[in-house]
């Protein structure tokens, strides 16, 4: 069955690497949005207590939502398409990155932030040279968890026309042929698997110096 | 030179002032400790000369300059800081921590390098193997010694210390103690620490100012406090080993005669020996006067009539 699929994929080359690229492009904007909205809102509610309340409780409660409820919910919202689903999948990414930033930059070393701020570091220093290199770990582990989770959730996107390696998984349901659902699926999971992986790798590599002893 | 003049702080919440119309004078190039059971201010006291804690009432003066009317962040940038936990950047190596102040002040690459490099010499490390290593691979006095280099770095007139010491072992405190005493002659600042040590306080405090309640019950030289305890509450926190522990500020030298006739130069006591430790080796030795000397050479005599009577 496996080999029936790679001699599909090898006879089909261009068919399979435009919806790789389709479901590369579309994780990648998603991730990269995600990014772009989660940071910047971990900052913000950083030392507002109250507002860090409303919005982690927020994220949270769009967590429990299956991925696939949040793509339908995007159906009537944007119609359908790649722009749908990649709004979707960012909805996806948002809660992890978000709530492991917060987390990171609340808990930063007290130590280190007492310090910062007696030798004289204005509040954008501290945030800036003390905070978010201190919480970057924790951001890097989000945005992983975030890769992964979009990569994984696009597989969905062509239930509202998004394309990507999921159009071979419901294509192979839709007409019962198992090795073209494995067109989709088996590359899939090498995506985030691989992921999960290297980005762990490169977590290590990068904060190395904090945990040499 | 730092100057507090009738300086309160009620927190918000707080039924009683943990800082009661406090006034208090540190000379310039003088080291004051401040120790008194917890909650007495002493902390507070301290954080509010570089306006981590803002007064109720009161005026602070560092070199003549109100601080209630700087910018604190610039106001801090000019006092060193040290605390108990050293707070060093785990995310930066050891040259880049002490660094940390006088890149804040814009100083030239040169300039920070070379700084980086004096510091360190200063608190006995050695730069080429230090410089690159991050704070994790450091031993806690390693640290706490890179935390002293970093709050000296910009060279500030003014240093501040919040139990330095505190988080060390026993013995590796007692050198630490012994080698930022000499540190500090060699750079003349003046220096607040707060404690909860009393020997700490006398071996480091030119003066010790003992705190209670928000007030200072007695703001004297070690000797004095330890002599002349100023009521009840002095005399029982210096304990009633008050009396050896005074003998820890005098060395054999000040009291030893030169006289060495009898001398054997078995068992010699150096002279910079304290006169607690020459009286822990007496009655060790059950003896009732030692032979001073160094390098095998005997140079005088401490009868225990003579130690005794400091």
């Amino acid at each position: 069955m496996l080999t029936v699929a790679i001699d599909w994929i090898a006879s089909h080359p261009s068919e399979f690497l435009r919806a790789l690229g389709q479901h590369l492009l579309m994780s990648g904007i998603s991730l990269g949005l995600g990014l772009a909205i989660a940071l910047p809102l971990a900052v913000l509610i950083l030392n507002r207590t109250s507002l860090a309340f409303g919005v982690i409780n927020t994220v949270n409660a769009l967590r429990t939502l299956p991925s696939l409820a949040i793509l339908a919910v995007m159906m009537p919202l944007l119609g359908i398409g790649l722009m749908p689903s990649i709004v979707a999948l960012t909805v996806l990414a948002v809660p992890p990155i978000l709530l492991n930033a917060y987390v990171g930059l609340r808990d930063v070393d007290p130590d280190a932030l007492e310090a910062a701020i007696g030798m004289g570091m204005s509040r954008r220093q501290v945030l800036w040279k003390v905070r978010i290199p201190l919480a970057a770990p924790s951001m890097f582990a989000g945005a992983r968890t975030a890769a992964v989770q979009v990569l994984a959730g696009a597989t969905l996107a062509p239930f509202i026309g998004g394309g990507g390696l999921g159009d071979f998984v419901v294509t192979g349901i839709g007409i019962m042929d198992m090795s073209r659902l494995l067109v989709g699926a088996v590359p899939i999971a090498i995506l985030a698997l691989g992921t999960e992986f290297t980005l762990g790798q490169l977590q290590r590599v990068l904060f190395s110096e904090r945990t040499a002893s | 030179m730092i100057r507090i003049e009738n300086v309160s702080k009620t927190f918000d919440n707080a039924k009683a002032a943990s800082v009661d119309d406090l006034s208090l004078t540190i000379g310039e190039g003088s080291t004051v400790a401040l120790i008194g059971p917890s909650g007495c201010g002493k902390t507070t006291t301290m954080r509010m000369i570089n306006r981590l804690i803002d007064p109720t009432s009161g005026k602070i003066f560092v070199n003549d300059q109100d601080v209630t009317q700087a910018d604190p962040v610039q106001l801090r940038r000019h006092i060193g800081y040290v605390i108990q936990s050293v707070g060093l950047f785990p995310h930066l190596t050891i040259g880049e921590n002490i660094a940390a102040v006088p890149r804040l002040l814009g100083w030239s690459k040169s300039k920070l390098d070379s700084r980086v490099d004096e510091m360190l010499d200063l608190v006995g490390l050695d730069p080429a193997e230090m410089l690159k290593r991050y704070p994790r691979q450091l031993s806690g006095g390693q640290r706490q010694r890179i935390g002293v280099a970093r709050a000296l770095a910009a060279d500030p007139p003014v240093l501040l210390m919040d139990e330095p010491f505190g988080a060390i072992d026993p013995i590796a405190r007692e050198r630490l103690q012994n080698e930022f005493k000499a540190i500090l002659r060699r750079v003349r600042k003046t220096v607040v620490f707060v404690t909860h040590d009393l020997d700490e306080a006398i071996r480091l405090g030119d003066r010790v100012a003992i705190m209670r309640s928000g007030k200072i019950v007695q703001h004297d030289s070690p000797e004095q406090i330890l002599s002349h305890p100023a009521d009840e509450f002095v005399a029982s926190f210096v304990g009633v080993d008050r009396a050896i522990k005074r003998l820890s500020l005098f060395t054999v030298r000040d009291v030893m005669t030169s006289d060495a006739s009898e001398a054997s130069n078995a068992d010699l006591v150096h002279p910079d020996v304290t006169l607690k430790d020459a009286l822990a080796i007496m009655i060790g030795r059950g003896t009732e006067a030692l032979i001073v000397g160094e390098d095998d050479r005997a140079t005088g005599r401490l009868t225990r009539e003579a130690l005794l009577s400091v």
